[in-house]
């Protein structure tokens, strides 16, 4: 007779081994190994918060001290590699398997855990990607998680970082497996409630705040001239013929550039409220201009912004908070929101090959690929229309009928022909290639793919790669763009210029652009200081920000 | 230091009175652009001092744009470079020209 | 209510290169280089290091009017290995001083040095003292030297040696002066000692507000070059006097100086000790609310400008 209850036994076994360690849920720091290894078994699938931005660090040191013989051959299922302890689980044996999304920060070091074969790699994912199979094949038998406070019945308050938290909570609490949350403080009532206490079993106080990752602040005195010139082409060749509304921007100084020109070379053409009023983003400190201007609506954020906090809740207009006034970001559901309800995707890579596909891969790093797989692909289950979708449908299938075409997401990425050292951004073969010939990978870690990429941006001009009809015009029209790199040289000259007769290529002098006029007096901002005078001193720089 | 020289044929002379420009700041990633008025009108003559040694090639066909591309001729373009990408380059060389062209003071 | 209207779209200092400092400062036009970028004098040492050099070796110097006051002006490019002295730079500024000191005429100086240049490290160095002895023979014939400190690479080693030298000192927000710098601080004394990655605490030990209330600098002006220039020209209006009577007072100065406020650990200490009751808030504090508290509390500019 089969017993349909084993895995909430098992839990209830687990929260009883743990609460020799802990009193009611509270549990002493010093402790804290002793829970987890009681609680946690050899062969777990854990999920130890590494978000995009806050780490659980207090429970990642916890997780490293267990007794690699009494806690062995876990299973990670987590979104970021990002502490050194992520890693160290590996180096000792406490961990084995891996399924994750983004490694930056450790991405030589995965690297070589990988080729010295310490990690048996699952897959690498989009993050909405992984958080889906959180809910199907992936769910966490116990999920580490980090919170600013909590009160003595487990109700946690993961304020403006509250990131990939509730989807994993989600996924664990009633997938019968065991939530343990770090905290900042254990409080009488938490500001608001993001986590309901049922769901969380083990309350940790760490006595600080959890360690965030400043990722998103791009000081504008680094934005060169080249920059700005790929974001006026940017606003001037896409935004404003597609008129785009609603977008997401990837990280990056192009970006930057990008949002820090709206209020002026976006205003001198008339733009605000025709383009970029909603957007899918975090809070980028260079979108402060723009928003002071009146330029956006709405933004909905994945995560939070170090020294942002003060400004967002001034601004809850524009932005998501709760009832307590501060941020609430929701990494799920910002990236479903960039998928289906924005009608751009741009955003910066490392290599793009003669096809359009791009990829973020070197030989000796693996970062993963975070959210641009998914912010930068077509949603075919998309239904709705909007005026650049239709368009973009359009021309990529201008003779199908027009009542059966569906629309097209804007899929753009964005660069100069010529990256960090020096080294061009368009290549013939990817080093995502040799990778996965080199570990044996069923596939190349593509982040973004070709028949996904609609346009290229660069300081030469932008190509339409919807325009194209076949693989040379595809070809052509990406080298046409690719500057003086080899890429770039070996173009084929007239069937470039006849490509520019149809407006698959558009050079900056197409579009009534001086190069010479790319200035940096264009930045609505010059330097982080200016954008925290935008800001009415709102906003507060992290210290290695500043020069005053 | 590598040092090349390119002696071009350069389609369109530059217009103004100005006899010396200069443009650009050697540090990493940018060059400095001195141009200076001599030689026959239809002629560009540029010498390039760089660190970084084996991109002869690159240079040939950044120069060879900018004499197409810019009003060239009568020039003696000199150039200390700090490692610049081939953009920044062609920025500063157009920059170096419209500065020339301007009216003296 | 925005605040889009507080960025400033005027010259920023902090941003310009040593030639748009001096078109910003100068009357317009007025402007005459010496030793210019055709002249290529360069420097005769970094070839063997493999280091590109810069025509003018990375400080421009000239003559120029100044609301209509004849003066001399060099500018030095931070950009260009750090602003540091070496041969042919230093020997500009050499030269412009002795200038000065034979034609009579006043002297402003846009600093942006990290130091010696260590691939001229003797022709720096004598390159500095033969510039401190330059400038003090300079002011004693009866000239202003006026010193602007403001950009990128701020004013450091023998730089800020010939800085305090000057008559009187402009320093905006942005700008730095100290002999050693963060790193090397760090790397001699231990980071528990001094952070160099704390940029607030860097700029709360050397930064231009800091200097203005400790005294170091004379005038305090906005990251502009209008601002720079209003500052040059007050500063050379004043009078000048340098003899031994006062640079003993000077001596005398900085020793009370010291007993005062040497056992101060940190900017804001010196803040406090000088009287001003809320000092956290003066790196963020806005220039006119910043000039009004140091008015009444600064340390007295030094007798030997």
């Amino acid at each position: 007779m089969r017993e349909w209850d084993t895995r909430k036994t098992a839990r209830d076994a687990r929260i009883d081994a743990g609460s020799a360690h802990a009193t009611g849920k509270i549990v002493a720091p010093a402790n804290l190994t002793a829970l987890l290894q009681a609680v946690v078994r050899s062969g777990d699938r854990v999920c130890l918060e590494g978000d995009n931005q806050k780490q659980a660090d207090l429970l990642a040191q916890g997780l490293a001290s267990v007794d690699p013989a009494v806690v062995h051959d876990l299973h990670i299922v987590q979104s970021g590699i990002v502490l050194p302890e992520h890693l160290d689980l590996f180096e000792k044996g406490i961990a084995k398997r891996l399924d994750f999304s983004f490694s930056g920060p450790q991405s030589a070091r995965v690297a070589s855990l990988l080729f010295g074969g310490k990690i048996e790699l699952g897959a690498v994912h989009t993050y909405l990607e992984l958080f889906a199979r959180y809910f199907i094949d992936l769910t966490p038998n116990v999920a580490l998680i980090a919170a600013v406070s909590a009160d003595r019945e487990g109700n946690l308050y993961t304020g403006p970082n509250t990131e990939d938290t509730p989807t994993v909570v989600e996924a664990t609490g009633y997938g019968n497996g065991v939530v343990i949350a770090q905290v900042g403080e254990i409080v009488d009532k938490v500001p608001r409630v993001d986590i309901p206490g049922d769901l969380v079993h083990f309350v940790v106080d760490a006595g600080r705040h959890f360690y965030v990752e400043p990722l998103f602040t791009r000081d504008p005195a680094a934005i060169t001239e080249t920059q700005i010139l790929t974001a006026m082409i940017a606003i001037k060749g896409l935004y404003q013929p597609y008129g785009v509304k609603r977008l997401n921007h990837g990280i990056g100084f192009n970006t930057a550039a990008i949002e820090l020109l709206l209020p002026t070379f976006g205003e001198k053409l008339g733009l605000r409220g025709k383009i970029c009023t909603h957007f899918a983003l975090n809070p980028h400190p260079t979108m402060i201009p723009a928003i002071e201007a009146g330029w956006v609506e709405q933004i909905h954020s994945f995560g939070s912004e170090v020294g942002m906090e003060d400004y967002i809740r001034a601004r809850s207009d524009v932005f998501f908070t709760g009832p307590d006034g501060s941020l609430r970001s929701n990494r799920a559901f910002c990236q479903t929101a960039g998928l289906y309800a924005c009608d751009m995707f741009i955003g910066s890579t490392l290599q793009i090959d003669l096809n359009g596909h791009s990829s973020t891969v070197t030989e000796s790093r693996i970062a993963g690929f975070g959210g641009a797989p998914n912010m930068g692909s077509d949603p075919r289950g998309r239904r709705h229309p909007s005026d650049p979708w239709l368009k973009a449908g359009a021309e990529a299938d201008p003779d199908g009928p027009a009542l059966l075409r569906r629309g097209r997401k804007l899929v753009v990425q964005i660069g100069e022909t010529f990256g960090e050292g020096n080294a061009p951004l368009f290549v013939e073969k990817l080093a995502a290639l040799e990778l996965a010939e080199k570990l044996n990978l069923p596939l190349a870690p593509v982040m973004v793919y070709a028949d996904d990429t609609t346009h290229i941006v660069t300081e030469e001009g932008i190509a339409n790669l919807l325009l194209c009809r076949n693989a040379d015009e595809r070809e052509q029209a990406i080298r046409g763009v690719a500057g003086f790199t080899d890429v770039g040289r070996g173009r084929d000259h007239k069937m470039v210029e006849r490509l520019r007769a149809r407006k698959i290529i558009q050079r900056p002098e197409d579009l009534g652009i001086d190069p010479l006029d790319a200035d940096r007096s264009l930045l609505a901002a010059r330097s982080i200081k200016d954008l925290m005078l935008a800001s009415g001193g709102l906003y507060a720089p992290p210290s290695k920000f500043r020069n005053w | 230091m590598e040092i090349l020289r390119f002696d071009l044929e350069a389609p369109r002379p530059a217009s103004g009175t100005r006899q010396l420009a200069l443009v650009g700041v050697v540090a990493s990633g940018n060059l400095e652009i001195l141009l200076e008025r001599a030689g026959p009108s239809n002629r560009c003559s540029i010498e390039i001092s760089t660190a970084a040694r084996g991109f002869r090639a690159l240079w040939e066909a950044v120069t060879a744009d900018f004499v197409a591309h810019r009003a060239a001729g009568g020039l003696h373009i000199s150039i200390n470079d700090g490692g610049a990408r081939p953009d920044t380059v062609a920025l500063r060389l157009a920059q170096g020209v419209r500065l020339i062209e301007e009216t003296a003071p | 209510m925005t605040s889009l209207a507080n960025v400033q779209h005027s010259v920023s200092w902090f941003e310009a290169g040593a030639r748009q400092r001096i078109a910003g400062l100068v009357d317009a036009g007025s402007f005459v280089e010496f030793i210019g970028p055709e002249k290529r004098e360069v420097s005769p040492h970094l070839a063997l290091f493999d280091l590109p050099v810069q025509f003018d070796d990375g400080i421009v110097v000239g003559a120029a009017t100044l609301d209509g006051r004849s003066v001399l002006i060099a500018a030095q490019e931070g950009r260009f290995m750090g602003g540091a002295f070496g041969e042919v730079h230093g020997a500009k500024l050499v030269g412009l001083l002795h200038a000065a000191r034979e034609l009579g005429r006043d002297v402003v100086i846009a600093f942006d040095t990290g130091g010696v240049r260590l691939q001229e490290a003797n022709a720096g160095e004598l390159a500095i003292s033969e510039i401190m002895r330059a400038v003090i023979e300079a002011r004693r014939s009866g000239v202003h030297v006026v010193g602007l400190i403001g950009g990128r690479a701020g004013c450091y080693g023998g730089g800020s040696i010939i800085a305090e030298c000057c008559s009187a000192l402009v320093a905006s927000e942005q700008g730095r002066l100290s002999v050693s710098g963060p790193e090397v601080i760090e790397t001699n004394k231990g980071v528990e000692e001094f952070d160099s990655r704390d940029r607030a605490l860097v700029w709360r030990t050397m930064g231009g507000k800091h200097r203005y209330l400790i005294g170091g600098v004379d005038l305090f002006v906005d990251d502009e070059a209008n601002a720079f220039r209003l500052a040059a020209i007050a500063a050379l209006g004043r009078s000048s006097c340098f003899d031994e009577t006062v640079v003993r007072a000077e001596q005398a100065r900085l020793v009370h100086r010291l007993q005062r406020l040497g056992a101060c650990h940190d900017g804001t200490d010196v803040w406090a000790a000088l009287g001003i009751a809320d000092p956290a808030p003066i790196p963020g504090m806005p220039t006119d609310q910043f000039l009004a508290i140091a008015a009444s509390h600064r340390e007295n500019v030094d007798d030997a400008r």
